[in-house]
């Protein structure tokens, strides 16, 4: 342990050689260069402790914006404010949900934005690196009020395997960590950046190791999205196939075919809760209720809102479902008969 | 999560050695730029020259306490007001020279979440130096200090750096009336027990007062954002808190929102706000506040919530393409019985409050005062008043305002008739005849007159706000002193008419008349006084010019008299007779 810190200071001083001094006087402009690349997103959330908010930055001088993927999205009202000021509408243009990173477009014509050039801006970073962390990480900043800038250190580059139970994240490449508190309610979308400024990173989601209760702080590589972004920005871009298996299947039953509607699927992994239900349906008969937790159907373990539904599109008609939900501490059975037919229509594809 | 001190200082040690390997390791190599090493040891020198100041504060009994820095040699120190709340009037702060002091209450900013201490014992205690927070960009490193965690059982403030990650930050009120305004944000850790604690620029200069972060679902422990608040906001109200009043922050009585068009304009407007005597109206653009361009709802209040109830501030507002500049004076955000009486006690989600000890069993720091027996040498240095925090201190500023009235002259015992004559710069002949039943004023062909022993005072001339009134208010401050009014206090400092010098300003009210007092901070001279009739109206303005010595006792040579922004007359004092009352 003790070696390992002496190493990162080590690398740490090395950096700092070569034009320090300069760097230090550069300081200043290069926080105000980058924040005026920066841009506040605000969409959908604001309940429970879903915030509403979150980071974005200008890939594009015509209104491109790279952001993190998130529930944040999933509005028609999606509002960009500029460092400027200015609050502009903004669409969704593509995403790569296992990347974490979404890009939006702005509604606007005729933009001249400053705006980051991946291809001549961005860089790479090793252990040591100093580094500063922008992002309006708790909503601090609105309006023309520039995002909060921190600072910190590379701690290591490394892939950011999920581990199941303890924490899990749709990215799973590789992620600098670093020691400053980058990863708050907001601040995803955010950038890394060397202290000259140069772009490193995306900070991600916030991310807790339940294990340990324990946060990560990390950012997604500029190498790993680049791509990506320029193609979605370009239209010619293919999201990646997830759970193959699942995406083209036709869905014989739905769960509003038992009554049930689930909370919005927002999440890469969003927990089957049962939002509302139908007064009168089979899951009304069955006993239960909103906030029921699906945690088993047919024996099967139900991880996810998309799992249950795909679950429910292999069902055969005229059978039993067996249910296991979880309401508060309890663990609560139900059966439900199958209909013999879904009454909503089939052909779309299972999102 | 514990956070015992063992583990803490192990890992300090760690790090220490690490650090001391390092720059034993890198130099026969050649890999550390002297610049770094130089900026070591300006960090070192900076953080051995500051901490003296840093104070540990203790609620007597042992229940919680905070932080604090020294700002004068006689021991006035600052802290934060949800440190003070907590600990009572008396409190034990100990210094990096290990030694533990008796500290007394002085004043408290319930809003701004700022209190002034007193250390006693010493008349040499070191002090910082206060900064200009405005200097202040953001990236600028910074020192945050004072006791997180109530660690330091030998009084050594831990310190802790970063930098500033924003300015001109605002945090809104969580549940009670604290609400930081035009704070600095850092990324210094800022925890538990920091609070009331100074963050220091880079070279040592007292910026801010740390009191608060964004906490949310890692536990009450640093997240990567601290606020202080700003010294230049404490700058404004430091007179107020030597006042040992419990002072208030200031509303313009109305409420801004921001247009589509990113305009900020009046959603609602009080009927009895002097911004609406003014012309101010819903719907108006605000364009700017105390020479500052507003953008933002959030710059509006950032703004607005640095200054102190009753100061004049200018305002410009647009109306039809029409610009209005108004100066006024601002009016209080709270009812006195808000801020005096125990404030809504639950602690603000987001302050940094302290924890008890670890290891200590878990009992939460009664929010009463603690009613422990004060230390018998000091407990003169405590007076109770409603309204104040500590009332010993305003008598003792009073004392050092009144200095000035003194040299006027003694006017004791002149309670009877007065006649001031002489003619206004227009020319036009007039005379004031002050008697103990009622006031007149001979002017422009003209009578005027106010009865004193029976009703309100009248706004008579009508349309000056009661000048009448006002010169017999002025007589009676001369004559009586505290004895001719219901009321009498020192309030503190503002800059004369919102932008002339910083003067110290004495309170005076009877019945529903109040007058403020204005006294030159350098010479403690009398330069005049601001009268109102009655709340949310217009005030009768006066101000002295020169100086004439008529009997031994010092008289003004003119009186400019103006209300609502409008000049009334300039009274040149021709002839003075004070002589006894002869019946009308």
């Amino acid at each position: 342990m003790r070696v390992g810190i002496l190493v990162l200071f080590g690398l740490a001083l090395l950096e700092l050689t070569g034009p320090g001094a300069a760097v230090a006087q550069s300081i200043h402009s290069t926080i105000q260069r980058v924040q005026s690349r920066m841009v506040k997103v605000f969409g959908a959330g604001g309940i429970r402790r879903l915030h509403a908010y979150s980071t974005g930055f200008l890939v594009s001088p015509t209104g491109h914006v790279a952001t993190v993927w998130s529930h944040v999205l999933d509005t028609d009202e999606l509002t960009v404010v500029l460092a400027d000021g200015r609050r502009i509408s903004a669409k969704v243009l593509g995403a790569e949900p296992q990347l974490d990173l979404a890009v939006l477009q702005l509604k606007a014509d005729g933009l001249e934005l400053p705006a980051w050039n991946l291809a001549s801006d961005s860089g790479d970073a090793g252990p040591g690196t100093r580094v500063l962390g922008f992002s309006n990480m708790f909503k601090v900043a609105t309006g023309d009020e520039k995002v909060s800038v921190l600072h910190g250190v590379v701690a290591t580059k490394a892939p950011l395997a999920t581990r199941r139970g303890s924490f899990e994240t749709a990215y799973e490449g590789t992620a600098f960590i670093v020691d400053a508190v980058t990863n708050n309610p907001g601040a995803g979308g955010g950038v890394l950046t060397t202290r000259g400024g140069r772009l490193l990173g995306m900070i991600g989601k916030e991310l807790r190791n339940a294990e340990t209760n324990t946060w990560v702080n990390y950012a997604v590589p500029i190498s790993e999205i680049r791509k990506p972004i320029e193609e979605i920005i370009a239209g010619r871009y293919r999201a990646r196939q997830r759970e193959p298996e699942g995406v083209d299947e036709v869905a014989r039953f739905r769960p509003l075919d038992f009554g049930l509607v689930l909370v919005p699927d927002v999440l890469f992994r969003t927990p089957a809760f049962v939002d509302r239900v139908q007064p009168g349906s089979a899951a009304a008969r069955a006993g239960l209720q909103p906030d029921d937790l699906v945690l088993f159907v047919n024996g099967d373990l139900i991880q996810s809102c998309r799992v249950l539904k795909q679950r429910l599109g292999r069902l055969e008609a005229g059978g039993v479902l067996k249910m296991t939900v979880r309401r508060g501490d309890r663990l609560v059975p139900a059966e439900l008969p199958v209909p013999a037919k879904s009454s909503t229509p089939s052909g779309e594809k299972s999102r | 999560m514990s956070l015992g001190n063992g583990s803490n200082h192990g890992l300090g040690r760690g790090l220490l050695l690490v650090l001391l390997a390092t720059t034993w390791i890198a130099r026969p190599a050649g890999a550390v730029d002297p610049a770094v090493l130089a900026a070591e040891q300006a960090r070192v020198a900076v953080v051995s020259r500051v901490a003296p100041t840093v104070v540990a504060i203790f609620a007597r009994g042992g229940r919680g306490g905070g932080s604090g820095v020294l700002i004068t040699a006689d021991g006035y120190a600052l802290t934060n007001f949800h440190v003070t709340r907590g600990a009572g009037t008396f409190m034990k702060c100990g210094l990096n020279d290990g030694r533990l002091y008796d500290a007394v209450i002085v004043g408290n900013d319930p809003t701004g979440d700022v209190a002034l201490i007193k250390l006693l014992g010493r008349d040499d205690f070191p002090h910082a130096t206060l900064g200009n927070s405005d200097a202040l960009r953001v990236g600028d490193w910074t020192f945050a200090m004072g006791n997180p965690f109530l660690l330091a059982t030998d009084f050594h403030p831990t310190v802790t750096y970063g930098i500033v990650s924003g300015l001109h930050r605002y945090q809104y009120p969580a549940g009670t009336i604290l609400e930081y305004t035009d704070c600095i944000q850092v990324d210094a850790s800022i925890n538990p027990g920091n609070s009331g604690g100074p963050l220091f620029s880079g070279t040592g200069l007292l910026v801010g007062i740390n009191g608060r972060g964004s906490f949310e679902k890692r536990g009450r422990v640093n997240s990567g954002a601290g606020y202080a608040i700003s010294i230049n906001q404490i700058k404004l109200f430091m007179d107020h808190l030597r006042s040992g009043r419990i002072v208030d922050h200031a509303t313009l009585g109305a409420t801004v929102s921001t247009r589509e068009d990113g305009a900020v304009v009046v959603d609602g407007i009080l009927d009895a706000s002097e911004a609406f005597r003014r012309g101010l109206r819903k719907g108006d653009e605000i364009v700017s506040l105390a020479g500052r361009p507003i953008r933002s709802v959030n710059q509006f209040k950032n703004i607005l919530g640095i200054y102190p109830k009753g100061w004049k501030l200018p305002l410009v507002f647009r109306r039809d393409q029409v610009r209005t500049t108004a100066l006024l004076r601002l009016r209080g955000l709270h009812r006195d019985s808000e801020l005096t009486g125990t404030p809504k006690a639950r602690p603000r989600p987001g302050s940094p409050r302290p924890k008890p000890r670890p290891g200590s069993p878990k009992r939460r720091p009664s929010r009463k005062a603690p009613t422990a027996k004060p230390p018998e040498k000091y407990k003169h240095l405590h007076v109770k008043k409603p309204g104040f925090a500590n009332y010993y201190f305003n008598l003792q500023q009073q004392k050092r305002t009144l200095v000035g009235l003194a040299r006027l002259g003694d006017f004791s015992g002149l309670a009877e008739k007065w006649v001031l004559a002489g003619k206004t710069v227009a020319g036009e002949p007039y005379q004031f005849t002050l008697g103990k039943s009622g006031a007149g004023l001979d002017w422009k062909d003209k009578a005027f007159f106010q009865p004193l022993d029976k009703g309100d005072p009248v706004d008579e001339p009508s349309g000056s706000g009661g000048l009448l009134y006002a010169v017999h208010q002025w007589k009676t401050f001369l004559v009586k002193r505290e004895k001719g009014f219901g009321t009498f206090h020192y309030l503190g400092s503002e800059p004369l008419d919102g932008t002339g010098n910083r003067v110290d300003v004495m309170i005076t009210e009877l019945g529903n008349a109040r007058c403020r007092w204005y006294f030159g901070q350098k010479d403690g001279q009398l330069l005049g006084f601001d009268f109102q009739r009655e709340e949310d109206t217009d005030e009768c303005e006066l101000r002295f010019q020169g100086d004439v010595v008529r009997d031994g006792r010092h008289w003004p040579k003119t009186i400019q008299v103006s209300s609502a922004g409008r000049p009334i007359g300039v009274f040149r004092i021709e002839s003075v007779q004070m002589k006894q009352e002869t019946t009308r």
